[in-house]
C-alpha cells in the first residue's frame, strides 16, 4: 500500500504535496457552498422583510383617520321628533359647513364643500339624534370623519403638485380644507372605526368588525366539531384499532386529506351543504364546517404523535391495576398528551383563520355592512375582507387592506405564541 | 326553536345521568356489590339518550328545508309551473322564501304570498313537531336506561362499546368526507360532460367560458378547452419551482451543516413564519410590491410587461414554498445516519465534499418526496394566482405575459351568484375533478416516497 503510493508520487510531486495543491481549490468549494447557503436564506428573511415592511409603511397610516371638528345648529325646522330617523340631517351639516365659509354659493359649490366630511356623518349625527331627543334646536359641536380623498391629503398621499384635472381633490377643495386646518378644525385621532366599525363602500368608515365576528364564529364551529372529532378518530387509530385493511385505509385517507387543495374543500362544501342541503350562503356555519374538515386531518395527525410521545410504561402500570382499556386511555394517556394535542390544535386553527379560497367558495366574500349575531348570519371572515379590499378601487382602501393584514398577522402570531408556550412548559422528556 | 331544542336535550340527557346515578348509588347503599361503579351508570343513561337523538336531530334539520321546499313546490296551483326550466322554478322557490322572510320587493302574485304563508306554518309546525319527538324519544330512552339499573348490569361495557362505536364513526369521517368530494365532484362533472364533450375539454386549446346571457346575444357560446388553463398552471408551478427549490436546498443545506447553532437557532423560525403567513397575504403582496416592481424594471429595460404577469405570482408563490421545501430537505438529511458523516470526514473530505457527494445523494429521495408536495401545492395554490394572475387563458409560457391556472378558473367562475345548470358554473366542477385527481396522484406517490426513505436507515 505504502509502496504503491509512494511510487504515484514518482512525477515529482510527494502525496503531500498534492494534497496541498488541491486544498486551495477544495476550500473554496466549501466557501462558495457556504456562501450560497448564506445567500440562500439571506434571501428568504430579507423577502420577509420587504413583506412585513411594505405592510407596515402602507398599514399604519390607516391606523389613524382625519376627522373635521363642525358646530352644528339642529334646526327644529330640518329635523323633526315625529319624522325621526328621517330627517335633513346632510343639510343640516351642509348650513354648518356654510356658516364656516360664507361666500360658497351655487349647488355644484355647496356639494363640493360637503364632501370634505364623510358620507357617514350624517348617519353619525341622526344617531346621537335618536338617542337624545333633547338635542334638536340646540348647537353641538360633533368630530366626524373626513372623506377619504381629503383623509388621504392630510396623510400627505395626495400630491399637491399633480395637475388639478388628475387630482380627486380640486384647487377651491384644498384652499377650503387648509383653512380648516388652520382654524384648527381638523385632527387625525387614532381610527378606532377599524375595530368598530363593519364593511363600507367608503373606505374611511370602513371596518373589521363584520369580519373579526365572522371569523370568530366560524373558528368556534370549526373547533367544536374538528377538536372533539379529530381527537376520537385519532384516539381509535392510535389505541384501539387493529393494523388491517381497513385502518390502514382511513390512515391512507387522512394523509391525504391533509394534502388536497383548500378550494376543492371549497367545491364539496358548495355542492353539498349549499346545494344538496341548501344551507344559508355566506353563512359562518357553512364557513366554519368547511374549515372544520380541513383542520380535521391536522389535529388527527397531531393528536396521533402526542399520544404516542406517552411512554408504553404508563399504559401497562394502568392496566396493571386493573383498568380497562378506555380507562387507560381516558385517564391516564390522554391528559398527558393533553399539552400536545392543543399545541396541534393550535396551529390547525391558526391556519384555518388563514384559510381564504373555500370561504370564498360558499359566497363569504359578499359585501354585508353589519355584523353577524349569529352564526347562521350571512358574514365575511378576516382573509376574505382583505380580499374584497385588495379588489377596491380607492386609494384608502390599500392602507385598510394592509392594516387589515396586520390585524390578522397579530392574531395569527398570538395563536402560534401561545402554541409556542403550550409546548416548551409542558413538554417533558420520559 | 333548533337551539331550544338542542338545550332540551342536553338538559334530559343530564337529567338521565344524574337519576341513573342517584339509582345506582341507591341499590349500593342498600348493600349489594354493583358490578359498574354508579358513575358509569349515569354515564350510560346519557349516552344511550343524546348519542341517537342527536343523529337524529342533526339529520332533521338537513332534511327538514328541502322536505318543506317539495311540499311548497308540489302544493303551488296547477299551472303555475308548466313549461318552466329548472332555473325558473328555483327563482319561484327563492321569491317565496324571501317572501316568508318578511321581505316583500313590488307586489307579488296571491300565489306566491299565499305559498310563503304556507311555508311558515310548514317550517313552524315541523320545528313544534321536531320539539315534541325529541322530547318523547329522550325521555323513552331515560326511562329505559333507568329499568337497566341494576346489581348485575353492565354499565362500563354498554359506556365502552359506545364510546368506542363513535371513535370509529369519527375517524370513518375522513373516508366519508373523501367519498363526498369524490361523488360532489363527479355529479357535477357528469352533468358537464352531459352539456360538453370530453374530448373538447380535454383537447380543446380555446377556453372562455361565457355563455349569452341573452338567447339573441352575439356572444361566444362558451368553449371548453382546458389545455391553455393547465399550460398556465403548469408555467406558474415551473416559476415558483425554479425559486423555491434552489433557495430551499440551499438553505436546508447550511442550516443543517454549516450554521453555528445560535443561527440555526434564529433562523429557523423566521423560515417558519414565511411558512405561516396567509396566502392572501402573499397575494396582496404581490399585486403591492413585486408585480409594480417587474412591471418598472421590465419598462427600463424595454420589455413590454403586462401587469398581471405570470412571474409576479410565480415568484411569490416560490416564496411561499422556500420554507416548505427547506424543512422537508432539513429533515431528510438530518435522516442520514451520522455514521456516513463520520466516515466520509474521515477518509478526508471537506465538509463541502462530505454534503455534496454523500449526504445529498443520500438524502435525494426525502428530497425529492418533498419536492413533490410542494408541486402539489403550487398547482393547488388559490389565493396567490386569484391575486396576482390574469384571467383570460392563453397559450403561452412567456412568463412576462399574464396566464391564467386552474384554481383562478374554478374561483372565478362560482364567485358570485350561481346556478347548478349551465356549463360556466359546472365547468368549475369538471376543473376541480381534475386538480383533484392530479394532486391526489401526486400526493400518493409523494407520501409514499417520504415515508419508504425515512424508515430506510431506522
Amino acid at each position: 500500500m505504502t509502496d504503491a503510493s509512494m511510487s504515484d508520487t514518482s512525477a515529482g510531486l510527494s502525496a503531500t504535496d498534492k494534497v496541498a495543491a488541491g486544498l486551495a481549490k477544495r476550500r473554496r468549494k466549501q466557501t462558495i457552498l457556504q456562501g450560497l447557503g448564506l445567500s440562500a436564506i439571506g434571501f428568504a428573511i430579507l423577502m420577509l422583510f420587504i413583506l412585513v415592511a411594505s405592510l407596515v409603511s402602507t398599514g399604519y397610516k390607516a391606523f389613524t383617520q382625519t376627522h373635521v371638528t363642525v358646530e352644528v345648529y339642529l334646526d327644529p325646522e330640518e329635523i323633526s321628533v315625529e319624522r325621526l330617523p328621517r330627517g335633513g340631517f346632510s343639510d343640516v351639516l351642509a348650513a354648518s359647513m356654510l356658516k364656516i365659509f360664507p361666500d360658497v354659493e351655487g349647488r355644484a359649490q355647496i356639494r363640493s364643500l360637503t364632501s370634505i366630511l364623510s358620507n357617514g356623518a350624517q348617519f353619525q349625527l341622526r344617531d346621537m339624534v335618536v338617542r337624545d331627543n333633547d338635542l334638536i334646536g340646540q348647537t353641538i359641536t360633533i368630530k366626524v370623519p373626513a372623506s377619504d380623498p381629503f383623509d388621504q391629503l392630510k396623510k400627505g398621499l395626495v400630491d399637491r403638485e399633480t395637475p388639478e384635472e388628475l387630482r380627486r381633490v380640486n384647487n377651491q377643495q384644498i384652499a377650503w380644507f387648509d383653512a380648516l386646518a388652520e382654524r384648527g378644525e381638523i385632527s387625525e385621532p387614532l381610527n378606532w372605526g377599524l375595530i368598530t366599525n363593519a364593511d363600507s363602500r367608503f373606505p374611511e368608515l370602513a371596518g373589521l368588525k363584520g369580519a373579526l365576528v365572522g371569523s370568530f364564529w366560524a373558528l368556534l364551529v370549526c373547533f367544536l366539531i374538528a377538536f372533539p372529532i379529530g381527537i376520537g378518530a385519532a384516539i381509535y387509530l392510535e389505541e384501539f384499532a387493529k393494523r388491517n385493511r381497513v385502518s390502514d385505509l382511513i390512515e391512507v385517507n387522512i394523509n391525504n386529506l391533509a394534502a388536497v387543495p383548500s378550494v376543492v374543500f371549497g367545491l364539496l362544501a358548495l355542492a353539498v351543504f349549499l346545494g344538496w342541503f341548501g344551507m344559508q350562503r355566506s353563512a359562518p356555519l357553512v364557513g366554519g364546517l368547511t374549515l372544520s374538515l380541513m383542520t380535521m386531518p391536522t389535529i388527527i395527525i397531531a393528536t396521533r404523535a402526542a399520544l404516542k410521545a406517552v411512554p408504553p410504561s404508563i399504559r401497562e402500570a394502568a392496566l396493571g391495576v386493573g383498568a380497562s382499556r378506555q380507562q387507560v386511555v381516558f385517564h391516564h394517556v390522554l391528559p398527558l398528551a393533553m399539552p400536545g394535542i392543543l399545541t396541534g390544535t393550535i396551529i390547525g386553527l391558526a391556519q384555518a383563520l388563514g384559510e381564504t379560497a373555500p370561504l370564498l367558495l360558499i359566497g363569504m366574500n359578499a359585501f354585508i355592512t353589519s355584523a353577524p349575531e349569529w352564526p347562521t348570519d350571512a358574514a365575511t371572515a378576516l382573509p376574505t375582507q382583505i380580499f374584497i379590499w385588495a379588489d377596491s378601487p380607492e386609494r384608502g382602501f390599500v392602507s385598510r387592506t394592509s392594516a387589515a393584514i396586520l390585524v390578522l398577522l397579530v392574531f395569527l402570531v398570538t395563536m402560534n405564541g401561545v402554541a409556542i408556550y403550550l409546548r416548551n412548559k409542558f413538554e417533558r422528556r420520559w | 326553536m333548533t337551539s331550544y331544542t338542542f338545550l332540551l336535550l342536553l338538559a334530559v340527557s343530564i337529567a338521565g345521568y344524574i337519576w341513573n346515578r342517584q339509582a345506582a348509588q341507591a341499590v349500593r347503599n342498600g348493600g349489594e356489590r354493583l358490578h359498574s361503579l354508579s358513575g358509569f351508570h349515569g354515564f350510560y343513561s346519557f349516552l344511550v339518550a343524546f348519542v341517537p337523538v342527536f343523529l337524529l336531530l342533526l339529520v332533521w334539520i338537513v332534511l327538514q328545508g328541502p322536505v318543506v321546499d317539495w311540499m311548497i313546490m308540489s302544493g303551488l296551483p296547477d299551472g303555475s309551473l308548466e313549461g318552466l326550466s329548472t332555473g325558473a322554478r328555483q327563482l319561484i322557490l327563492a321569491e317565496i322564501t324571501t317572501i316568508s322572510n318578511g321581505t316583500v320587493f313590488g307586489t307579488p302574485d296571491p300565489w306566491k304570498v299565499e305559498a310563503a304563508e304556507r311555508m311558515i306554518r310548514l317550517n313552524q309546525s315541523g320545528s313544534v313537531l321536531l320539539l315534541c319527538v325529541v322530547a318523547i324519544l329522550t325521555i323513552l330512552l331515560i326511562v329505559f336506561a333507568r329499568f337497566r339499573v341494576s346489581a348485575e348490569f353492565r354499565a362500563r361495557h354498554g359506556v365502552e362499546r359506545i364510546v368506542s362505536g363513535l371513535m370509529i364513526a369519527c375517524a370513518s369521517l375522513a373516508i366519508f368526507v373523501t367519498v363526498g368530494i369524490v361523488l360532489s365532484l363527479s355529479f357535477e362533472t357528469y352533468r358537464f360532460f352531459e352539456m360538453v364533450s370530453v374530448t373538447e375539454f380535454l383537447f380543446g386549446t380555446n377556453w372562455e367560458p361565457q355563455i349569452p346571457l341573452r338567447e339573441d346575444q352575439v356572444a361566444a357560446e362558451g368553449a371548453f378547452g382546458w389545455l391553455p388553463v393547465i399550460l398556465g398552471t403548469i408555467v406558474i408551478m415551473f416559476i415558483a419551482l425554479a425559486l423555491a427549490i434552489p433557495v430551499g436546498l440551499m438553505s436546508a443545506i447550511y442550516l443543517n451543516e454549516f450554521a453555528p447553532n445560535w443561527f440555526r437557532a434564529g433562523a429557523k423560525p423566521i423560515l417558519e413564519i414565511l411558512a405561516g403567513v396567509p396566502t392572501v397575504v402573499y397575494g396582496f403582496f404581490a399585486i403591492l410590491v413585486v408585480a409594480p416592481a417587474i412591471r418598472q424594471f421590465g419598462q427600463s429595460i424595454g420589455l413590454d410587461v403586462s401587469p398581471n404577469t405570470a412571474l409576479a405570482a410565480g415568484g411569490v408563490m416560490g416564496i411561499m414554498l422556500i420554507p416548505f421545501i427547506s424543512s422537508f430537505a432539513d429533515d431528510a438529511l438530518s435522516a442520514v445516519p451520522q455514521s456516513l458523516r463520520d466516515g466520509a470526514l474521515g477518509l478526508g473530505a471537506t465538509r463541502a465534499e462530505m454534503m455534496t457527494t454523500v449526504l445529498f445523494p443520500a438524502a435525494i429521495p426525502g428530497i425529492v418526496g418533498g419536492v413533490l408536495l410542494a408541486v402539489s401545492r403550487a398547482i393547488g395554490e388559490t389565493m396567490i394566482v386569484v391575486m396576482a394572475a390574469g384571467l383570460i387563458a392563453t397559450m403561452t409560457i412567456n412568463p412576462l405575459d399574464s396566464v391564467t391556472t386552474v384554481t383562478v378558473q374554478i374561483v372565478t367562475l362560482l364567485i358570485g351568484d350561481t346556478s347548478f345548470d349551465n356549463p360556466k358554473t359546472l365547468s368549475a366542477f369538471a376543473l376541480g375533478m381534475m386538480l383533484f385527481i392530479v394532486t391526489l396522484i401526486i400526493n400518493v406517490f409523494a407520501i409514499r416516497i417520504v415515508r419508504k426513505y425515512r424508515e430506510a436507515y431506522d
